[in-house]
């Protein structure tokens, strides 16, 4: 039998392989071959996801094969309902970001290697079981995406790109020493994930070690005050690698937080909650507030993108299975409705070739296909119930609400904070009279509707029926959720 | 058979229909919309009929589980359904046929029929909701609409700030309204609706949750302090306003407080609350009506004071009287907000000191514009009078004297400003260049209809009984008092603006006066109190995050960076000197080694 | 037979010119030859510490020709740099190159 994970995760791989053998000329088929790719991808973990059965809590579609003996390192790969609806995630994304990569014109050839192998890292941080592997494909999807950002980027892409690595960085050797220290207190020392799941560490480092891997995912997810990479490296970025950024490498974060901080450290977890609510409400507020002010439409969405991810953090905060199920829930819908925002984004500035929200107005008259999408998004984005935003969001207030009930109110206040920015934004650029600096603006092309009406539909299918998501995740959540 | 769950169903194909294909289909988008709605409309009394069969309430499957608990598609269905879902139907019907006359040149109507569509299929599906996360799905829904529909024409400014007021505004009530729901089911442990007759759990937690679900049906209801969007809001198209802000979705709030009725009622707290909020709104909004110059904008105070009226019924505990009277009112008040869509379309304008006389250039619009005013000034037999005596009676027996005299200084003021309101508008002579003309066929009909049910629902009765609610003493006697204070207000307005008869001098009331044109000047305090200071907050919290939280990073890269900076200084590019220092090392290793 | 220390001064007298030439010259073929120097120096050594210490399979000579090799391949490298800085710059004065300083 082929091995699905590994398929996944290195079929990218040989995508680097082709584009590398391809003459840098031919930057036409060096596109098609990254959509055939991430198409092929795409097609793979729907064939995954069809495959999973939902009512196991354990991991399926295993793959163990051992690999530094000596110190005990193993390729061991697998997916349950936590990494499932991620990889699908990475999957759909990084289809569409390829789509969305298609008007790249400079450096083609080296872009699509890039973009490969982050699509390798993210995949591999999804499904490795390793401690050692998962540290890997972490720090594989730092390099490329360096380079994504410092090479395809905006004016100031140097600042950006080594401001994201080297905050990044910072949190993954924190990672590391902690990955380390784990595998010596761990008797018999072992890089294994599930088997360390059930060690139970000593109250005392577990503190440190729960800090320790939470300081390296508080950075990517990003918990303030880790998060001011974020908006430099989004308003950078090209926008399809600003949709996999907000849209799959923020979820590494959250991912990180239940595949390991959780079911490693249990009792720090218990003592950190109060703590980890709180900056998670700090981030709902004080993120949408942020964005309230910004006057660049990109760097409003990534604070947006700031404020949504408290509600991941808040969700994890609750311990309890409402709490997990929504932040899981908010995270698959988070990066699908964000990277849809910034691909609209990414329409607007392919036109107008600024961000200055000042810039525009009246575009609902010249482009209407365009407002409908923007404004869809921007109400699921806001947490319209109905639309898929409100559905993790809500899980997250509910699981929540029973710790913390003066918090949640807050965070319930900033989500009118969140309503006022967007609405606002809305007002700025679609409503009003037209500009006439935007009359020559065509609306969206055939390509930019294939790709941002997958994911309104996902918005639209998940918002109004969320077990269609949910039941993937829920067996495996409430196994976490029944440690605590 | 269990068929109300499609009832929402079939504008919602409308809508699908018309936003995807409403360019080819022109004003066919029109009939599209109008056939749905009439198809709800008989399948909503086939499900009337089922009912008086005796089905009840149905479940479609599970939507989500929370905590354990399974939340279900659940439709409800009862008298208080089947009274929202006839009347959304029937008067949308309505209002649908007048579209196609009042927006008949507008380069967006099939989008304008697609909105209503939308809106009325969440307006339906907010009514058959069986618990608080559904309805509030369909609550936003209808919210997402009004938004949509009142920023319709968003070429102009004003059009898209009222949009955004609306839903802002809105949605301050929705997370009280939200924040409510958590606590009643941390209390109690449940969304379901018909699990609010038997809940129990702790006093204040639950008088909480109720004032605080109280909130969302104050933000949607245009209740005080919450109010302020609805006049603002008659920037949308007219008939937008007859449907959305007279006679369905701002009667949502008081359909919320109708339905949670047992919660209500069983915290004294929250009902006092529900009828002080209700009786403020009500007085605020008719004062500040009587002196309003915008014929749209009179008409949505006098929607906010009704509808503060129908809070203070359900208040003092008539949940009949309330109910009784969102029905009439709905009739009445779409009739009114029609009659003034088929004058400004005749006229042009909004202002009605610019009007007058157009009684007799538009006889079916004035003739209707009148049963409407008498429906809602309260004059016998028309439908307003029955079910605000029901009110007043209830208030009355209840034992809430002020409440009662709120109520019905009300009554007067309305008497007064909508007799105020058609003295200068068909009355009198015109008062400036008016090239008026009757408005078509299609536009005409639905006023006439409606002016029917604005005359004789009334005779319809409640349609929500109470339980143990019998004839009650003295109901003669407060019919005779609101029928004097009715026709007080009528005569008065007449004496005002027919007879110009000067009652008192104009300049000794100038500062109330001012204070009512400026509506309490409540706009501008939550500029100066709220919003200003949020916007500072926000712009405040953006420099710090520049300034403080990105600094600090930033300084930490400085930090090294100077340090390094120091360090550099050794590396002078020469490779001589490096040389130089590997030899002297070597040297001095070399005397160290050999302890020379 | 003259004394070891004889070869011994010589490879550091010349030792001591090859690392004066190296630290002090200005010109980069000067520092090459000088290095070329030091390296002498270290083949006198190995030569005559063969010779006068016996050690077996003549290692010396071997490890002296293998330094010669070298040294000529390190001098070609030497040289095609010194001729790319040449055509980049048309100055061949250490002082001139602080790229890397930059």
């Amino acid at each position: 039998m082929i091995p699905l994970l590994s398929s996944i995760i290195f079929l990218p791989l040989v995508g680097v392989l082709l584009v590398a053998l391809t003459p840098s000329r031919l930057d036409k088929c060096i596109k098609y071959t990254g959509l055939l790719i991430t198409g092929l991808g795409l097609l793979l973990s729907i064939y995954l996801v069809m495959c999973f059965d939902k009512t196991k809590s354990s991991m399926q579609f295993v793959e163990y094969c051992p690999w530094l003996t000596g110190l005990n390192i193993s390729y061991h790969l697998g997916v349950d309902g936590l990494s499932l609806a991620l990889i699908f995630l990475t999957a759909l994304l990084g289809f569409i970001a390829c789509l969305a990569s298609l008007n790249i014109q400079e450096k083609v050839k080296e872009y699509f290697i890039f973009y490969f192998l982050l699509m390798v890292g993210m995949f591999g941080t999804f499904m490795a079981l390793d401690l050692m592997l998962f540290y890997i494909f972490w720090e594989t999807v730092l390099i490329p995406m360096y380079f994504l950002i410092g090479i395809w980027g905006g004016p100031r892409r140097e600042y950006a790109a080594v401001k994201f690595f080297l905050y990044t960085l910072a949190g993954s050797v924190l990672m590391l020493l902690s990955i380390l220290t784990v595998y010596f207190l761990a008797q018999p020392h072992t890089f294994d994930i599930l088997k360390l799941s059930s060690v139970g560490f000593d109250p005392h480092w577990q503190m440190v070690l729960f800090l320790g891997f939470f300081v390296a995912f508080a950075v990517k997810v990003p918990l303030f005050p880790f998060h001011t990479w974020l908006p430099d490296a989004h308003v950078e970025a090209p926008t399809p690698v600003s949709v996999l950024l907000a849209g799959v490498l923020l979820k590494m974060g959250g991912y990180g937080i239940f595949r390991i901080c959780l079911p490693f450290f249990k009792d720090a977890a218990h003592n950190l909650a109060p703590a980890l609510a709180i900056f998670a409400v700090i981030n709902i507020v004080y993120g949408a507030c942020v964005a309230m002010a910004q006057t660049d439409f990109k760097k409003m969405v990534a604070y947006s993108s700031v404020s949504h991810m408290g509600f991941v953090i808040l969700g994890v905060a609750a311990l309890n299975s409402t709490g997990f199920n929504g932040a899981v829930l908010e995270m698959f819908n988070h990066g699908i409705i964000t990277g849809g925002m910034f691909l609209m984004v990414g329409v607007l500035y392919d036109r107008a070739h600024t961000r200055d929200l000042s810039q525009f107005g009246g575009l609902s008259s010249s482009m209407p296909f365009y407002a409908f999408c923007l404004t869809f998004l921007s109400l699921a984005s806001l947490g319209l119930p109905g639309l898929s935003g409100f559905v993790g969001e809500f899980l997250s207030l509910v699981g929540a609400f029973g710790h913390y009930p003066w918090l949640v109110v807050l965070a319930a206040i900033g989500l009118i904070v969140g309503v006022a920015y967007f609405l606002y934004m809305l007002q700025r650029v679609l409503l009003g009279t037209l500009n006439p600096k935007c009359v020559s603006y065509g609306d969206m092309t055939a390509l930019d509707l294939i790709s941002v009406v997958p994911l309104i539909i996902i918005t639209f299918i998940v918002g109004f029926y969320p077990q269609i998501v949910l039941t993937f995740q829920q067996v495996t959540i409430n196994g976490i959720a029944h440690l605590f | 058979m269990n068929i109300a769950h499609y009832i929402p169903l079939f504008p919602f194909l409308a809508f699908v229909i018309n936003i995807f294909m409403g360019r080819r289909l022109k004003v066919a988008s029109a009939y599209v919309s109008i056939a749905a709605c009439v198809l709800a409309f008989i399948f909503s009394l086939l499900v009337f009929q089922g009912f008086s069969a005796g089905q009840g309430s149905y479940s479609l499957g599970t939507w989500l589980v929370i905590n354990g608990k399974s939340l279900n598609f659940g439709v409800i269905v009862d008298p208080l359904t089947i009274m929202m879902l006839l009347i959304v139907t029937f008067i949308g019907c309505f209002i649908l046929i007048y579209s196609i006359g009042y927006m008949h040149d507008d380069p967006r109507f099939s989008r304008y029929f697609a909105y209503i569509s939308l809106f009325m299929s969440s307006m339906l599906g907010l009514v058959l909701a069986d618990n608080f996360i559904l309805l509030l799905i369909f609550w936003e829904g209808v919210g997402l609409c009004s938004y949509l529909l009142i920023a319709f024409w968003y070429e102009r400014p004003a059009a898209a700030a009222a949009g955004l007021k609306a839903f802002i505004t809105t949605r301050i009530g929705d997370t009280g309204f939200l924040v409510g729901i958590l606590i009643l089911f941390f209390a109690c442990g449940t969304f379901h609706f018909t699990d609010l007759k038997s809940v129990t759990g702790p006093e204040s937690l639950l008088t909480l949750a109720a004032i605080l679900i109280f909130t969302g049906a104050m933000g949607k209801s245009a209740q005080f302090p919450l109010h302020v969007w609805l006049p603002d809001a008659m920037e949308g198209p007219t008939a937008v306003s007859a449907l959305i802000h007279a006679a369905t979705m701002v009667a949502a709030g008081v359909y919320l407080v109708a339905r949670c009725f047992p919660l209500f009622s069983a915290h004294p707290m929250a009902l006092q609350t529900v009828a002080v909020i209700g009786g403020i709104s009500a007085l605020m909004a008719a004062t500040i009506a009587t002196v309003n110059n915008d014929i749209k904008r009179v008409l949505a105070y006098s929607t906010i004071s009704q509808l503060g009226l129908m809070m203070l019924g359900l208040g003092v505990g008539g949940l009949s009287a309330g109910t009784f009277h969102l029905m009439t009112h709905a009739f009445f008040k779409a009739l009114l907000f029609l009659c003034a869509g088929s004058v400004i379309h005749a006229v042009g304008t909004q202002d009605i000191q610019k009007m007058g006389g157009l009684l007799s250039k538009m006889k079916i619009t004035g003739a209707t514009f009148c049963i409407g005013t008498l429906a809602l000034a309260g004059v016998p037999p028309f439908a307003g009078f029955w079910s605000k005596d029901e009110i007043l009676l209830t208030a009355w027996n209840n034992h809430h004297p002020i409440l009662f005299v709120v109520a019905l200084l009300t009554s007067f003021l309305t008497a007064f400003y909508m007799a105020r309101l058609i003295f200068l508008v068909l009355f009198g002579s015109a008062r400036s260049q008016l090239h008026a003309h009757e408005s078509p066929l299609t536009m005409t009909i639905p006023l006439m209809v409606l002016s029917v049910f604005a005359a004789f629902a009334g005779f319809i009765g409640a349609p929500i009984k109470e339980v143990g609610m019998e004839a009650h003493g003295g109901s003669f006697l407060i019919m005779a008092i609101s029928t004097v204070v009715s026709l007080t207000g009528l005569g008065l307005a007449y004496l005002l603006y027919i007879r110009r008869i000067v009652l008192i001098p104009v300049s000794s009331v100038s500062g109330l006066h001012n204070l009512l044109v400026n509506k309490y000047y409540i706009d501008e305090i939550y500029d100066y109190v709220l919003i200003k200071p949020c916007l500072r907050l926000c712009q405040g919290s953006f420099v710090f995050d520049a300034k403080i939280v990105d600094g600090l990073v930033n300084a930490m890269a400085s930090i090294t960076q100077f340090f390094s900076g120091l360090l550099r200084k050794t590396q002078t590019g020469l490779i001589q000197n490096y040389l130089f220092v590997q030899i002297l090392s070597l040297v001095l290793l070399l005397i160290w080694l050999l302890k020379i | 037979m003259i004394p070891l220390v004889y070869f011994i001064f010589l490879s550091a007298f010349l030792f001591c010119v090859g690392i004066y030439g190296a630290l002090t010259r200005r010109n980069v073929i000067g520092i090459l030859v000088s290095i070329e120097l030091i390296l002498n120096a270290a083949n006198i050594n190995l030569v005559a510490f063969n010779k006068y210490l016996g050690t077996p399979d003549g290692m010396g000579q071997v490890f002296s020709l293998f330094v010669i090799a070298i040294a000529a391949a390190a001098s070609v490298v030497g040289l095609i740099l010194i001729i790319a800085i040449y055509r980049d710059r048309k100055a061949l004065f250490t002082d001139g190159f602080t790229l890397m300083k930059e």
